[in-house]
């Protein structure tokens, strides 16, 4: 059996999404030119939670979209056959400031794979980074800008992010195989 | 985050529908909703298949299939290399075997294979060790056809099962009507099949299928009707008695449509014969959707390389 710890609980994780909204709000002075942009499967409902966040503090709706990045990956010869998402970007990237927003870092690839879907949605002004969860072994030269919580990880160990949207509670735990 | 969700698709040929299972079929479905939407971007292209190479092995004539496996194929960024049989050497004499073996020594990823002769693409399969890609094979299946069409129904109806969807024309001669009977059935539609009894032998009843040579009561309860092009290259001439006839007793034409119900769909795999199997205006009015099941054709076909090319087979999935 896997042992399992929790490392966010409900409250903890609003809260984490709240400082993190409030450090795009600091980091960002130009309200109207940010647009969220959730990575599937993990990022999409924290990005929509950051969005509803962010209109509470500027006042206005924030764009939200949802990228599939299955089609830019570099390892898809050594994973099985990925489940492609939806991608939903109802609105111009070029000129903006893009939010990108994902449950777990961790090797970057998905991430780079990421900033390569979006070259092809247009040209942002800049691309900003927000996770939930830091969980270190990164394999490629990228960084977050916006951190819920560090966690440094072995990697015989997993994070498992649950969310109420997708049917379970709010939690992060951290997994470590038998 | 590396753990990425896998569809439950292991399979590294697509050769026929009959052996996949309403879950593949489904698998290739929703993957091809996410591929259309990549042909409506001003970017129409993804590196899923970069450094691949494909090749188009095409024994039989063909345009529009070999276009849209060949687009296909160049929106996924793999390399494509189209084979035709007018400049091979299988005019030389030269064995299938052979042929594939070459190109395999080019170390091609995926053959897509039409061929005149039933079981050419598993005949392939079994030797090669890139994926195979059937894209017609003489009279027994046409899979990614009927992957499109089913997909063109569920986006239009919003699902497959319980629809009523009736095969006009001819079935005996027709791959088209082979696939689309596994994959209809699969997905759980009630399945008429109506033509000149020549062409519509009875014994597909044992498929599952409702056999009737009253096109009336073949289209009046309708949800789709897909109308099948006469194979005049792989019939003998004593099937029917002439083309007027024909479009007399079977042919869609304004009057029989007027009886179809309000929503029902249009379909035709093309290239269409316009006044023998349906009237030209039928072919045109909103309820058609032949144009669209072009667009969804290249967006099944992008779903089915980049299926079979992750798709490592049974054996090399453990672990």
């Amino acid at each position: 059996m896997p042992e399992k710890t929790t490392i966010l609980n409900a409250q903890a994780i609003h809260r984490v999404l709240t400082r993190i909204a409030h450090e795009i709000v600091e980091r960002n002075d130009s309200a109207q030119s940010i647009v969220i942009i959730g990575v599937q499967r993990g990022g999409i409902h924290l990005a929509e939670r950051l969005g509803l966040l962010l209109k509470g503090i500027w006042g206005h709706p924030v764009p939200v979209g949802q990228l599939d990045v299955s089609m830019h990956r570099d390892d898809l010869d050594q994973h099985g056959v990925p489940n492609i998402q939806p991608t939903v970007m109802p609105f111009d990237i070029n000129g903006k400031t893009v939010v990108l927003v994902d449950d777990v870092l961790f090797s970057g690839r998905t991430t780079r794979a990421a900033l390569d879907a979006l070259n092809d949605f247009g040209r942002p002004r800049r691309i900003q980074l927000a996770v939930l969860i830091d969980r270190g072994h990164r394999e490629l030269p990228i960084k977050p800008d916006f951190v819920g919580k560090n966690v440094p990880t072995a990697t015989n160990e997993s994070i498992d992010v649950q969310l109420k949207e997708t049917g379970g509670e709010d939690a992060v735990y951290l997994e470590k195989s038998a | 985050m590396t753990n990425i969700t896998t569809a439950g698709w292991h399979r590294k040929h697509l050769l026929d529908i009959e052996s996949l299972t309403a879950e593949e079929i489904n698998i290739v479905h929703d993957t091809t909703r996410a591929f259309k939407a990549v042909g409506e971007r001003a970017i129409k292209k993804v590196p899923a298949l970069r450094g691949k190479t494909v090749i188009n092995l095409f024994i039989e004539p063909s345009t529009r299939t070999r276009i849209s496996f060949e687009l296909a194929a160049m929106r996924l960024t793999a390399d494509v290399i189209n084979f035709s049989v007018e400049a091979s050497s299988l005019k030389k004499g030269e064995t299938l075997k052979d042929t594939a073996r070459n190109l395999e020594a080019l170390n091609a990823d995926i053959i897509i294979i039409r061929h005149s002769a039933a079981g050419a693409p598993h005949f392939l399969s079994r030797f090669l060790r890139g994926s195979v890609v059937n894209a017609g094979d003489g009279a027994h299946e046409h899979p990614t056809q009927a992957l499109l069409d089913t997909y063109t129904i569920r986006e239009k109806k919003g699902r497959v099962a319980g629809l009523n969807v009736t095969i006009l024309g001819d079935i005996l001669y027709s791959r088209v009507a082979r696939s689309n009977i596994h994959a209809l059935l699969k997905l759980g539609a009630n399945v008429t099949l109506c033509g000149p009894s020549t062409l519509v032998p009875k014994v597909f009843e044992q498929m599952g299928c409702k056999v009737t040579y009253n096109v009336d009561e073949a289209i009046a309860e309708a949800d789709v009707i897909n109308l099948l092009r006469i194979q005049h290259e792989r019939q003998r001439k004593t099937m029917f008695p002439s083309i007027g006839e024909y479009t007399n007793l079977f042919g869609l034409t304004k009057a029989r449509f007027a009886k179809t119900q309000p929503d029902v769909l249009i379909m035709h795999p093309g290239p269409i014969n316009r006044g023998v199997e349906i009237n030209s205006e039928v072919a045109d009015c909103e309820r058609s959707v032949v144009l669209e099941q072009v667009t969804n054709g290249l967006a099944v076909r992008m779903a089915v390389l980049f299926l079979v090319n992750g798709g490592k087979g049974p054996q090399e999935i453990a672990g």
